[in-house]
């Protein structure tokens, strides 16, 4: 035995292993129903107590209500769905309408009286003549106000800006919202009176009307600097909690996080000045659909009845502190009496339902890149918006034509045929005996190759056969080399601007030259350090250094984006502290990747370390004693043994991290997140994004992940044959 | 280098070693900070309120339960083991067999095997992610555990085979050579003689496919549909919502989450270090 196991311990492990395994998938019953939701904290608590209500009410049907982490669920639902292993009923809000209904993921649900519900909400979810979902709740922002601080609300943007620009000091702001964020800037455009759409179409962003908005986000942020730039949620609440804002633009949820300490209040949102319009934020829905794939059987149909009920509403609306869709819950006592509810309430009169329509998916990111360049100052809003429009425009052209599968499958069979032909040239004689007698070889690697073809093998060739294809609603259609064409033509865009993909080509090559680079370098600096035996408390150093490898990347990358977080920052507190001036991380392109690649040094350099701690210990002692004796100096025994050395063991390690490092998604998707403009984006992030956050484009996003492998494809090979000239060279 | 080096010299590696590692451990203090501030929102601050101390985050990440009231963080926990685990031996079971046959045996693809296993890992995994869940809806295996062991064992595997083929091809092959002569058999000079001198680079491997298994969150919470089956790093991310998220609760979770691979590393780290390299040297 070579683990220090003894054999009833194993036992006993082996037997809760087996347990664990053998847990029976229940059969499904007729009177199940599945309830997938996003929510937590309060609102999952009252969802909760709405389903134990049904429960003790309905004891003969059992519902399985499973919390989908967000980050997940809408991939969850698109992959799961389809295959027959979604849920009957699932909670989600109404942006993805259209695209549900697109992908045929939600039937029109039934068993609910929808006159309960505002009509408003009601008629956000209708479409085609039915109506697709049913509205649990809203939710709309409005202004929240410090009392100590601010006696009246505006009432007038001018007034917003009055009371704003007194209240803003050093460190303290008048007005905080998450100013580049399009959902938050939404208000202002409806209220100078602009619009997203003209029916089902998306307009231009350079309107009048949207200039004149940006205008206002310019004077905000830039001229009166009221508002700090590059904020988020968190950030929000620290500064409001801490008295350094003193009025905020956010929805509902904003409620729970508030300390219990601050005097808050709730206001409408200003009526712009020079319109006299009211700013209207977006009334977006938590919406309970029926998956398409549920039959309405009388257990679902008692559920959506019991979830959406009046009484089940008030639980929520309690507990949850949600504003309920239920009309009768709305003019309840308790909810009147709740100054957030209320205030949602009517807010909602003021409000412009959330658009459905896909192309508003390819829409919000291009829309933040113009919000943030305007807050900044980078360019006039006019110039902004105008990229903007253009980058929908790119990011929403029609997918490539069909092709004809015939000739592809042909020159396919042809390319097999010919390599088929070279191999068997190639191969030796008495190859087919060698193969004969590896069979104890063979039996070996059976395991792992059976392995690695069925779990990476078919879902890699499923991967590259969808690059060939793109989806349309839910059909595949071939389309050749279009995907390919489309992205190495890169035709829309110049080389040089970051939109590119060969920008984001070199900024990938960049990224990994300068990781590896500094992983090794510093991995070799600090195995080094660690090397000399007369180091007391080696073990210790070593542990603590090697922790950056144990913790979850993902984790690393989202404590790392606060920490370069321009307002609260520990990095810029320490900068303040030693005298520099704070940065603006993601405002430029090198703070920006500087920023990144911080954190993937601090993930990565610890694998580095530890090989080149390895291939220290391996160096024999007495190669130093010779260098020694003949008189080599510290510098001269570092490179012409341990360089020497250490390089060979260190081969192996550096294809892995390039390889790894190229395909980073974590560091950049979560710090940067591609700012500023998309120019620290990566190959892979680019992928991502088409995959999962461009109206689901598989087939190019995977063509993405062809090119992706070709070129690391291409560099193995090169550093294969640069070795292998190098190893010659040696030998000769 | 058996020397001692002048004190100047000394004083100097301490120190950088100290700062460095202060440096390093930062952002574990500042998850350590937030999951027992009671400060809301994603705060990181260099000197913590002692006032608003509490232990509520890791409480609650302790005794989540589900919606029907069960204790959910003990099973999980289970299940975060038996999948990491479990993957950490299958994977074990099949890098080091496979790692064997390459590094003692020359045969027709040999070459072409050892690249794909480099080259496989060079698509992107995130665009495996669907066809995974295609394969293994068609396997049955979907929204099971063994499903989940199954797909992270192949996951780490290039990584693993290319270790433990390094280590083995230090192992001098005159071992195989007199145990052959002796009559025993390819399989029990694997198990018997080459396994037992590979300690090393296994509990390299090991530490490897169980931190790949340990961490993973997306495949799990696409693959999995029942609470009861959750990993950790799920449960985790439930903590970060739509609209904001329970940062004091996610910083519990995750040093909670971190805790036993940390354990892992300390126990392992002689190992490590021995294991992860020696290999290539030759």
């Amino acid at each position: 035995m070579w683990l220090p196991i003894s054999a009833a311990r194993w036992r006993r492990w082996a037997f809760l292993l087996v347990t664990a395994l053998a847990l029976p998938a229940k059969a499904e019953d007729s009177q199940e129903v599945v309830l997938w939701h996003s929510y937590r904290a309060g609102e999952a608590e009252a969802l909760d107590a709405a389903v134990d209500g049904f429960r003790r009410d309905n004891p003969e049907i059992r519902v399985r209500v499973l919390q989908v982490p967000y980050g997940a669920y809408p991939q969850k639902l698109r992959t799961a769905i389809p295959q027959g292993a979604g849920p009957d009923l699932f909670i989600a809000p109404n942006d993805h309408l259209r695209d549900f209904i697109e992908r045929e993921l939600i039937a029109p649900p039934s068993g609910v009286d929808v006159t309960r519900f505002d009509p408003r909400l009601n008629a956000a979810l209708t479409l085609k003549d039915a109506q697709w979902g049913y509205p649990l709740a809203y939710k709309a922002l409005v202004l929240f106000y410090r009392k100590d601080m601010v006696e009246a609300p505006p009432a007038t943007t001018d007034d917003l800006i009055a009371i704003a620009r007194r209240l803003t000091a050093a460190g303290r702001y008048g007005f905080v919202y998450q100013a580049g964020i399009p959902y938050y800037h939404a208000p202002w455009l409806f209220g100078f009176g602009g619009r997203f759409f003209d029916g089902e179409t998306l307009l231009p962003f350079e309107s009048p009307a949207a200039i004149a908005s940006g205008d206002f986000l310019r004077r905000l942020t830039f001229e009166e600097k009221v508002t700090p730039v590059d904020v988020q949620g968190a950030l929000v609440t620290e500064l409001f909690n801490r008295g350094r804002a003193a009025m905020v633009m956010n929805g509902p949820w904003f409620v729970s996080e508030i300390a219990a300490d601050v005097p808050w209040a709730v206001a409408p949102l200003p009526v712009v000045s020079e319109t006299g319009l009211a700013a209207r934020p977006f009334a977006s829905l938590d919406v309970l659909y029926r998956s398409a794939k549920a039959s309405p059987s009388p257990g679902v149909r008692a559920l959506s009845d019991a979830l959406t009920s009046d009484a089940a509403a008030l639980t929520r609306a309690k507990v949850g502190r949600q504003p309920v869709a239920n009309v009768a819950v709305m003019h309840d006592p308790i909810v009147e009496g709740d100054q957030l509810l209320a205030m949602q309430a009517r807010q909602l009169a003021a409000t412009e339902p959330l658009p459905t329509e896909p192309v508003m998916q390819l829409a919000w990111h291009p829309y933040e890149s113009a919000l943030r360049q305007i807050q900044r100052g980078t360019k006039s809003p006019e110039a902004a918006f105008r990229e903007a429009t253009k980058r929908v425009q790119v990011l929403a052209r029609p997918l490539p034509k069909e092709a004809s599968l015939r000739n592809y499958v042909l020159a396919a069979l042809v390319a097999v045929v010919v390599g088929l032909g070279v191999a068997l040239r190639r191969m030796r004689r008495g190859t087919l005996a060698e193969v004969r007698s590896s069979g104890t070889a063979y039996a070996f690697i059976a395991p792992a190759a059976l392995g690695m073809l069925l779990l990476v093998g078919v879902p890699f060739l499923m991967g590259v056969g969808l690059g060939f294809f793109e989806y349309e609603g839910t059909q595949l259609r071939f389309v050749g080399l279009g995907n390919f064409a489309s992205i190495l033509g890169s035709s829309d865009y110049s080389p040089l601007s970051p939109m590119s993909f060969y920008f984001t080509m070199v900024v990938t090559v960049l990224w990994t030259v300068s990781n590896i680079a500094l992983h090794v370098g510093l991995g070799f600096a600090l195995a080094l350090l660690l090397q000399p035996t007369w180091l007391r408390g080696r073990g210790i150093f070593r542990v603590l250094l090697i922790l950056p490898w144990a913790i979850p990347n993902y984790i690393t990358a989202l404590i790392f984006k606060g920490l370069f977080n321009t307002q609260l920052g520990a990095i810029n507190a320490l900068l303040v502290s030693v005298g520099f001036s704070p940065v603006s991380w993601f405002d430029g392109f090198v703070p920006a990747f500087a920023a990144n690649l911080t954190t993937n040094v601090w993930l990565g350099f610890p694998f580095m370390m530890v090989t080149i701690l390895g291939a220290l210990q391996a160096i024999p002692a007495d190669l130093y004693e010779a260098a020694r004796v003949d008189g080599a100096g510290p510098w001269r025994r570092f490179t012409s043994i341990t360089l020497p050395l250490v390089g060979p063991a260190l081969v192996p390690s550096v294809v892995l991290g390039t390889i790894w490092t190229f395909n980073m998604f974590n560091v950049v998707f979560l710090v940067s997140e591609g700012q500023p403009e998309g120019a620290t984006e990566i190959l892979v992030t680019e992928a991502y994004r088409w995959a999962f956050m461009r109206n689901g484009r598989y087939g190019y996003a995977a063509a993405y992940s062809l090119v992706i492998f070709a070129i690391l494809l291409l560099y193995s090979a090169l550093t294969k044959r640069l070795l292998a000239g190098r190893a010659a060279a040696e030998a000769t | 280098m058996t020397e001692r080096p002048a004190l100047w010299v000394r004083a100097g590696a301490y120190a950088l070693l100290t700062l460095t590692t202060i440096a390093v451990m930062f952002p574990v203090y500042a998850v350590a900070v937030m999951a027992v501030s009671r400060a809301p929102g994603f705060s990181v601050v260099l000197s913590p309120d002692p006032a608003l101390f509490t232990l509520d985050h890791l409480r609650k990440f302790l005794l989540t339960t589900d919606s029907e009231g069960r204790w959910l963080f003990g099973r999980q926990l289970l299940n975060s083991i038996v999948v990491a685990g479990g993957a950490t031996a299958l994977g074990i079971l099949l890098a080091t067999t496979a790692a064997y046959a390459f590094s003692r045996f020359r045969f027709p693809g040999h070459r072409a095997g050892i690249a794909s296993f480099v080259i496989i890992q060079m698509f992107p995994a995130t665009m495996m992610i669907v066809p995974l869940y295609l394969l293994l809806s068609a396997l049955g295996l979907l929204d099971t555990i063994t499903g989940l062991i199954v797909v992270y064992s192949t996951t780490a595997l290039p990584f693993c085979v290319w270790m433990m083929k390094g280590y083995f091809d230090t192992i001098p092959t005159d071992l195989d050579e007199a145990a052959l002569v002796d009559g025993a058999s390819r399989l029990r000079i694997f198990y018997q003689i080459i396994l037992p001198l590979a300690r090393p680079a296994i509990a390299v491997t090991a530490l490897f496919s169980f931190l790949t298994a340990w961490n993973e969150f997306v495949m799990a919470a696409t693959f999995l549909s029942r609470e009861e089956k959750f990993t950790l790093p799920v449960t985790l991310f439930r903590h970060v919502g739509a609209y904001g998220a329970d940062w004091g609760a996610f910083a519990a979770g995750s040093l909670i989450v971190s805790i036993p691979v940390c354990l892992l590393f300390f126990a392992l780290q002689r190992q490590l270090v021995g294991g992860l390299s020696a290999g290539a040297v030759k």
